[in-house]
């Protein structure tokens, strides 16, 4: 009899424990870890949607501006090297590859950019229908980016925060040490802006 | 005795008045979801206003799609993609499960123009469409001053895009019901459930740190926020439904 009133007070206090335990934020880490990664699917999503229309509109702009080749291939190289440069969900918190990507990411962005200012030359070309449409998905996917990049800056400062204060700090520096913070986005102003798209 | 007993109940309830306060601190700039239409700017004339208001209600009973008109007096200086996808936000437009929002909105005095599509929309109303209706169907009137025609030819054919789509528009039964499974489950099953559990973990201490285990995998996922309740407030007032949007749509400028 007293052994088994003894086995129900360890159940409880066990119970008391677990409960402390999560209600002291010992799940925060991990879970703020998978919203940021989460966020970071997003963003490389979006650029991958961008790499993915470069073909198409690539192929519209040769039907009517042939002799502007150094621009085409710039872009054609660019989303090349782009597309190459990923970033698995556990290199975050290098600084050194989210820089890589991110380079590869803004030279896209800039010879995107010069391929649209040239096309401003070919009246024919900007009224072609096909060519609108991928203007507008263009425009729409580097507003997207935007959007992505923002959510994802914002998840990984929760995230750094959790690591660095108080209740987070103390399982931080003890069941998850190998946790380490996230890379900041370098915050270029130029990455941010999406190419002028006049119409 | 009275006085300690309520500290208790009193004290969360404070800290939930802060909370909610800084909260509408930080969207103290967007003007109040009043309505399907938010004329902020008041330069939607009565009649269109009265001829939309029913469009945009039967469009959600019909399909549980939320478009909402909404005009601005200024952007804070902001784009009007941030601005646009903020306020989408901050409104929270559609159904939570399906981000089934659509958000037209004008700045008169930036000259600017935006449809913003929630999450769940974006393959019906692509941003290629929605550039075509704010070019051929809007900004033309809106070039000629005339708001009132500008914004109902958009929602008409915001509305007719995203109604040809018919898996979006026939009314889903079983998807609107609230799960009704969990009416079907007696609660005194629930209790037996509760009980068997108990006993178990008595019994074996296998069991136990299963139950750790889980314990330690349920608890605490909470505590990230609270939201601004799931469905849609059947009652008087008006909300948005917890949806969510990230930048589809397009912009325009006349």
């Amino acid at each position: 009899m007293p052994r088994s009133l003894s086995r129900i007070g360890t159940l409880i206090a066990g119970l008391v424990l677990v409960l402390a335990l999560s209600s002291c934020g010992y799940n925060n880490i991990p879970t703020l870890e998978e919203q940021a990664k989460a966020r970071w699917a997003d963003v490389q999503n979006n650029y991958q949607r961008r790499a993915d229309l470069i073909p198409n509109l690539v192929a519209t702009v040769q039907g009517y501006a042939k002799q502007e080749k150094d621009v085409l291939t710039a872009v054609v190289e660019a989303r090349a090297k782009a597309t190459q440069t990923r970033i698995d969900a556990s290199q975050l918190s290098d600084p050194e590859k989210l820089k890589q990507f991110q380079d590869a990411q803004n030279q896209l962005s800039g010879a995107l950019g010069r391929l649209l200012v040239v096309s401003e030359n070919y009246p024919d070309l900007k009224s072609n229908q096909n060519f609108l449409a991928l203007q507008s998905q263009l425009e729409g996917t580097e507003n997207r980016i935007t959007v992505a990049r923002r959510d994802y800056i914002e998840a990984v400062r929760v995230y750094n925060t959790e690591l660095k204060t108080f209740p987070g700090l103390l399982w931080a520096s003890t069941f998850f040490r190998s946790n380490k913070p996230m890379a900041e986005f370098a915050a270029n102003e130029n990455a941010q802006t999406p190419p002028q798209v006049k119409f | 005795m009275r006085g300690l007993a309520l500290v208790p109940v009193r004290l969360p309830a404070a800290i939930l008045a802060l909370l909610w306060l800084s909260i509408a601190a930080l969207a103290a700039n967007f003007p109040a979801l009043s309505g399907r239409i938010v004329d902020q700017a008041n330069i939607i004339p009565v009649e269109t206003r009265v001829a939309l208001e029913p469009k945009l209600a039967e469009l959600e009973t019909k399909s549980g799609i939320q478009l909402i008109v909404a005009t601005v007096n200024s952007l804070d200086g902001d784009e009007i993609e941030p601005y646009a996808n903020q306020l989408f936000r901050t409104w929270k437009l559609g159904e939570k499960t399906k981000n089934n929002g659509v958000l037209l909105l004008v700045a008169p005095n930036e000259r600017r123009v935006r449809i913003e599509v929630g999450y769940g929309l974006e393959g019906t109303l692509t941003d290629a469409l929605s550039k075509v209706i704010i070019t051929n169907a809007v900004t033309p009137r809106f070039k000629a001053g005339d708001f009132g025609g500008g914004i109902s030819r958009g929602v008409d054919d915001i509305i007719t895009v995203l109604t040809t789509d018919s898996s979006e528009w026939q009314k889903r039964p079983s998807l609107r019901l609230d799960s009704p499974s969990s009416e079907q489950f007696p609660p005194w099953l629930f209790v037996a459930g509760l009980l068997v559990v108990v006993a178990l973990a008595i019994i074996s201490p296998g069991f136990r740190w299963f139950l750790l285990g889980m314990l330690m995998n349920s608890g605490g996922r909470s505590g990230g926020g609270w939201s601004s309740g799931g469905g849609r407030s059947s009652g008087g007032g008006f909300s948005g439904g917890g949806g969510s949007s990230g930048g589809g749509g397009a912009s325009g400028r006349w």
